[in-house]
């Protein structure tokens, strides 16, 4: 489904990536590990499509096509979806005005009429409850004064709606209670299916438990220095990042 | 012949149509004077260092319009806020359209400054408040006053409340090549008295047209009063809109301005505090484009302790439009106690645009709250990316982001349909189709 080949990027021409492969294919879980400052949250800005970095090397393409020249939400129309590490308020606009207004666009998109409001109603109730989001909370408006943790659950809860075949949860986890990450691990996991997949960018073993990955990456300095099962992320939780950057300097 | 030698000569023409033995006619004598002693505004002045009426100066203005018009109500329908209920008064071309209107007398009175100045039971208000409130100094209100002879005029006497809200609009025809109107409303709302104000100023061609218009507000105790201005005209109509405001002990004022549009648009809103615990609203949205000027001179004057103002002002400035705020606050030493806050936020969508923004506070009394803040900035590039993340286009995720810049305006806005009517002014402006109201 995503093939990243050799990609290079940059910030106002500071290297941040320096020739990551990974290939996602449909139905699996990746999760990508490493210390701060590896590159991991840039990783899923490239693939969002945000236009701040600039490929430099290398290429990104989904089901087959090239992504370098999509606008963000062109990507968004193909089916990839990024829950944000720090989503942003966006004061007057509510969460449920957001979210029609989202899913109408992607519709219009790809030639369809809005969704009648019956149907948008009935998705919106049936995801929130299974989020166990409360129904005051979907006037107000968007992430503004949200706790982080509800932040992360309105991000998901977007996911749930969105139906992407792509999620890409960034740091999902943090700022996240033991309760909320449960709820947020389930509602992730009725995602999984076999035509869609995940990539889980995370500093911490601890949301592993509860959304297991066939894949575990780590990143270090723009690079992918390991790759393993979910075996791998239990080693890193015991031993940390050290004995790999050694064996990366190596 | 220059505009002021125009205007100049034209008063005596006016003058023999007026009643010359009236009170009213002592005060344009006067301010006839002090304004062939001013004359225009200059640059040169520092309250209008931004904003130029010179080419406006030069401009052959029809100053007595002819008075023949065919408007029907269809023609001009999309002006008004029609999906409510309203009285209306309607000018056409400076003279009143009774065909066009919907007054009233029914225990509140909802008519012209024509009738206040003519018939004898109205003298007792004119005597009271005209003119006590407007500037005998600043010289585009004294011209204002030296012409006045026709606007809307609202009295709203103790304890009541019209049934429905009042739309005041000011049409040009173009029937002339060049008009100049002189509006002049005066509004009583006396205690405990309630009422809601609609004002638009409306060219229907694209002849010029240069409005100078004074409104004054009186709000006894406990009155309230909300005054909702809609600026969005063609762009060759000019307009200063002059109010001033003078409100007793625990009235509350709000005045909402929005600014889409216009060649040249200078707001001058004046608020007085005549008494205790009163509280003053200023707000405003302005988004141009094109090279639209609107400029906001505030004033609050805090003249007794107690009291609070509210302002805040969100200006989008694209094309090679300009903006200014100047907003001005007066704390008297007798003032203690005082809260007045002001917030003005820009934002710049082309390098071509400008925003001039200057807070001026002068404050007197030692025991007071007051606080200002003023932003100039480009819309946020994170939020943007993440609406469009969501797969909302760039153009969509950019209107979203300004209705959520400007929302804290208009969410104080207290008539729902007149709060849709701006969010479509709104999403016109941007070219955008928003599948919701905020």
């Amino acid at each position: 489904m995503l093939k990243i080949k050799n990609l290079h990027a940059s910030i106002d021409d500071k290297k941040i990536l320096k020739g990551i492969n990974l290939e996602v294919n449909a139905g699996e879980v990746h999760a990508i590990m490493g210390p701060n400052g590896s590159g991991k949250s840039t990783l899923a800005s490239v693939i969002a499509g945000k236009e701040e970095f600039e490929i430099k090397k290398g290429s990104i393409s989904m089901e087959g096509e090239d992504l370098e020249e999509l606008a963000p939400e062109e990507r968004a129309h193909k089916g990839i979806f990024l829950s944000f590490q720090y989503p942003v308020e966006i004061p007057g606009v509510s969460v449920t005005n957001f979210i029609k207004t989202a899913i109408n666009e992607s519709r219009k998109a790809r030639g369809m009429e809005d969704m009648p409001a019956n149907e948008m109603l009935k998705l919106i109730r049936e995801k929130s409850q299974m989020l166990d989001i409360d129904r005051k909370f979907l006037s107000r408006s968007l992430n503004e004064g949200f706790s982080g943790g509800e932040k992360k659950r309105n991000e998901i809860f977007q996911m749930a709606v969105m139906e992407p075949k792509l999620a890409i949860l960034d740091e999902t986890d943090s700022g996240l209670d033991i309760d909320a990450l449960r709820i947020v691990a389930d509602g992730v996991n009725k995602l999984r299916s076999k035509d869609k997949a995940i990539i889980v960018i995370t500093h911490y073993q601890r949301l592993l438990e509860y959304i297991v990955p066939d894949y575990v990456h780590v990143l270090h300095d723009g690079k992918i220095v390991k790759s393993g099962t979910k075996e791998l992320a239990l080693e890193l939780e015991e031993k940390g990042y050290d004995w790999l950057k050694q064996e990366a300097a190596v | 012949m220059d505009l002021k030698d125009k205007l100049l000569s034209s008063f005596l023409a006016f003058e023999n149509n007026m009643d010359l033995e009236h009170p009213v006619h002592e005060e344009r004598s006067e301010a006839i004077k002090n304004f062939e002693e001013k004359g225009f505004p200059s640059k040169k002045e520092e309250a209008w260092k931004y904003t130029s009426l010179n080419n406006l100066q030069k401009v052959d203005f029809s100053i007595f319009p002819k008075q023949e018009n065919s408007l029907e109500y269809k023609d001009i329908k999309k002006y008004f806020l029609h999906e409510i209920d309203t009285y209306k008064i309607v000018f056409v071309d400076g003279v009143y359209s009774s065909y066009l209107s919907e007054t009233t007398h029914d225990g509140v009175d909802v008519c012209l400054m024509s009738s206040a100045f003519s018939k004898p039971m109205f003298r007792p208000v004119i005597d009271v408040y005209f003119n006590k409130a407007a500037s005998k100094e600043e010289s585009l209100t004294t011209l204002n006053t030296a012409f006045c002879r026709e606007g809307a005029y609202i009295y709203i006497p103790k304890n009541k409340m019209p049934k429905k809200p009042i739309q005041i609009l000011h049409l040009a025809t173009g029937n002339e090549a060049a008009l100049m109107l002189q509006p002049r409303n005066l509004i009583v709302a006396e205690q405990n008295a309630e009422v809601q104000i609609i004002e638009r100023h409306q060219s229907l061609t694209d002849n010029e047209v240069f409005t100078n218009s004074v409104t004054e507000i009186f709000a006894g105790k406990d009155a309230i009063v909300d005054y909702y201005k809609v600026q969005n005209d063609n762009n060759n109509a000019s307009l200063v809109d002059n109010t001033y405001i003078s409100q007793k002990d625990s009235s509350v004022v709000r005045v909402h301005t929005f600014s889409f549009g216009g060649k040249l648009t200078r707001n001058n809103l004046n608020f007085y505090q005549d008494g205790e615990r009163i509280d003053s609203i200023l707000k405003g949205v302005t988004i141009l484009g094109e090279k639209q000027h609107v400029d906001h001179h505030t004033l609050v004057h805090h003249a007794q302790p107690n009291c609070e103002s509210h302002q805040d002002y969100k200006g989008i400035f694209g094309e090679r439009s300009t903006g200014v705020f100047n907003g001005k606050i007066i704390v008297d030493k007798i003032a203690q106690k005082t809260d007045a806050f002001q917030q003005n936020n820009n934002i710049l969508i082309s390098d071509k645009a400008t925003i001039n923004s200057k807070p001026q506070l002068e404050i007197f009394a030692d025991d007071v709250k007051c606080s200002h803040g003023c932003t100039i900035g480009q819309l946020d590039e994170e939020a943007l990316f993440y609406l469009r993340s969501r797969g909302i286009p760039k153009k969509e995720a950019t209107a979203l982001l300004m209705y959520a810049f400007a929302n804290n305006v208009l969410a104080s806005v207290r008539i729902p349909e007149l709060k849709a009517r701006i969010n479509k002014i709104i999403a016109n402006k941007l070219g955008v189709r928003v599948g919701f109201e905020l």
